[in-house]
């Protein structure tokens, strides 16, 4: 269980330490610089943040003595030649439609959305996920970066854009969450490692769906059996999913937890079938986090939210979902949470479990703590600048 | 050689930028020389398309480039070049 927290903001690290007299806040690291996200290599302990500056392009920054001095980086970008099939928003100046002819476009880097860090056996080994779509690997602790381009090229992509024009229809489209950078172009927002094979991994991406490689990222395929949605005319389409974060359970790794645009799905085979578990009376159903609990698969927690028009809480009330039985049901927990007036939203990286720890910052800079799974909750802060990740350090 | 000047912002990122003559007859040929005295400065100015980032804006004396894009805009060798972050981001 994790003593320490790490929230990227909208202006900046926030590190919350537990000591003797409680969870005490230190001084905010990049002041004033909008950090997409944050995290701790639990292999040797340095701290990461992808600074998503608004003038000078998105950029890493790595600490190596707990966040007291930082090393910023530009080196992860995309390679020349790098292209992907232009995306449009119809809107009353674009009569764009099916029958518009392909456009491409060079791929520049436009945010790092999501960190991953590989297993203890490799050593150095980071991904990256970015908009507009690509992971990258580094392993040498983030010297250098390399687009995976197996996955860039994916037939679902509509192939190998390096060597010339699609060969594939593409299946990746858009997310919303790249249109404050003026695009509308697909992102990675989820990475997750096999702990019990550093070469197996799932991404989710905003919006195709998931993939998952066996190979260490040399091959890639679709894992979105069992995925509905509402917005095609199929429900039941390979492609086209708007997942909003996946998941897993490092004890028991075959069992991945999804909060998608149009509800909750969970796994336990390891996303060959993925199962519908909303559930109406506590109103899970939209929302962007889903945090696993690190030993029992069946425990999971969400933060509900009023979806598409709105999103605004249920009711003008805060709480947190949690099922214990795999998501048979949910149980709402709100014992320290506003009941009403509350207009948080939780972000897709910004709920967190560790052990007995839950935690979670929103858009309106409260943080709140659970130290009991989720039964009682304490707020550590509420005037923190819009939280855009919280991870236990 | 230009004289270029700069935002002070950059500097919160290169401690060591300051305003000068820089060698070049094109702002991309500025851009790069300039990399080269501080290492990473272009990615701060331009993405790895070569395009100048959204929100900076660089002028020649009062006028803004025109090339956003390659930026193969003349620069002279009297010109009075500016790097700022643009209002626009912010």
């Amino acid at each position: 269980m994790s003593d320490l927290l790490i929230l990227g903001t909208r202006k900046g690290v926030v590190f919350i330490d537990r000591q003797s007299d409680g969870w005490k806040a230190r001084p905010i690291a990049h002041a004033g610089l909008s950090i997409s996200y944050a995290a701790r290599d639990p292999r040797d302990g340095t701290i990461w943040a992808a600074m998503d500056h608004a003038h000078w392009g998105p950029k890493l920054s790595r600490s190596k003595d707990g966040g007291q001095t930082w090393e910023n980086l530009s080196q992860l970008a995309y390679p020349p030649g790098a292209r992907f099939i232009e995306q449009h928003l119809p809107s009353p100046e674009n009569e764009w439609g099916a029958n518009t002819p392909l456009a491409y476009k060079d791929a520049a880097l436009l945010k790092v959305w999501v960190l991953a860090f590989g297993g203890p056996d490799q050593p150095g080994t980071i991904h990256a996920g970015t908009l507009p779509g690509g992971l990258f690997t580094s392993t040498d602790g983030g010297d250098s970066w390399e687009l995976n381009l197996p996955l860039w090229n994916h037939e679902s992509r509509g192939g190998d854009l390096f060597a010339g024009p699609a060969t594939h229809r593409n299946h990746w489209g858009g997310t919303p969450a790249a249109m404050a950078y003026g695009e509308f172009v697909p992102g990675i927002h989820s990475v997750v490692v096999d702990p019990r094979d550093s070469a197996h991994m799932y991404v989710a991406i905003s919006c195709a769906g998931i993939l998952e490689t066996v190979d260490g990222g040399q091959t890639w395929r679709s894992c979105n059996k069992g995925m509905t949605n509402d917005y095609l005319p199929d429900p039941d389409a390979e492609w086209g999913h708007d997942p909003h974060f996946i998941t897993l359970c490092p004890g028991q790794p075959d069992r991945l937890w999804q909060q998608n645009h149009t509800g909750v799905f969970t796994t336990e085979d390891g996303a060959r079938q993925w199962k519908r578990v909303d559930q109406a009376e506590t109103a899970v159903h939209f929302g962007f986090p889903i945090a696993a609990d690190d030993k029992d698969g069946h425990t999971a927690w969400v933060v509900p939210a009023k979806g598409d028009g709105e999103r605004m809480t249920i009711e003008g009330g805060l709480y947190v979902a949690r099922t214990t039985d795999g998501g048979a049901s949910w149980q709402r927990l709100s014992a320290g949470l506003p009941a009403e007036h509350a207009y948080d939203i939780v972000y897709r990286h910004a709920l967190d479990a560790s052990g007995d720890r839950v935690c979670f910052g929103s858009t309106t800079g409260n943080v709140y703590l659970s130290e009991d799974r989720g039964e009682t909750w304490i707020c550590l802060g509420q005037n923190f600048p819009p939280v855009h990740s919280v991870r236990f350090g | 050689m230009a004289h270029v000047a700069f935002t002070r912002h950059l500097q919160r990122f290169f401690p060591e930028l300051a305003e000068g003559e820089v060698p070049g007859s094109t702002v991309r040929e500025l851009v790069a020389q300039l990399d080269l005295r501080h290492p990473g400065l272009a990615s701060y100015l331009v993405d790895e398309t070569g395009r100048l980032r959204r929100h900076v804006n660089v002028f020649i004396g009062d006028e803004p480039i025109g090339d956003r894009v390659g930026l193969s805009d003349a620069v002279g060798p009297q010109a009075k070049v500016f790097i700022l972050q643009a209002l626009s981001g912010g």
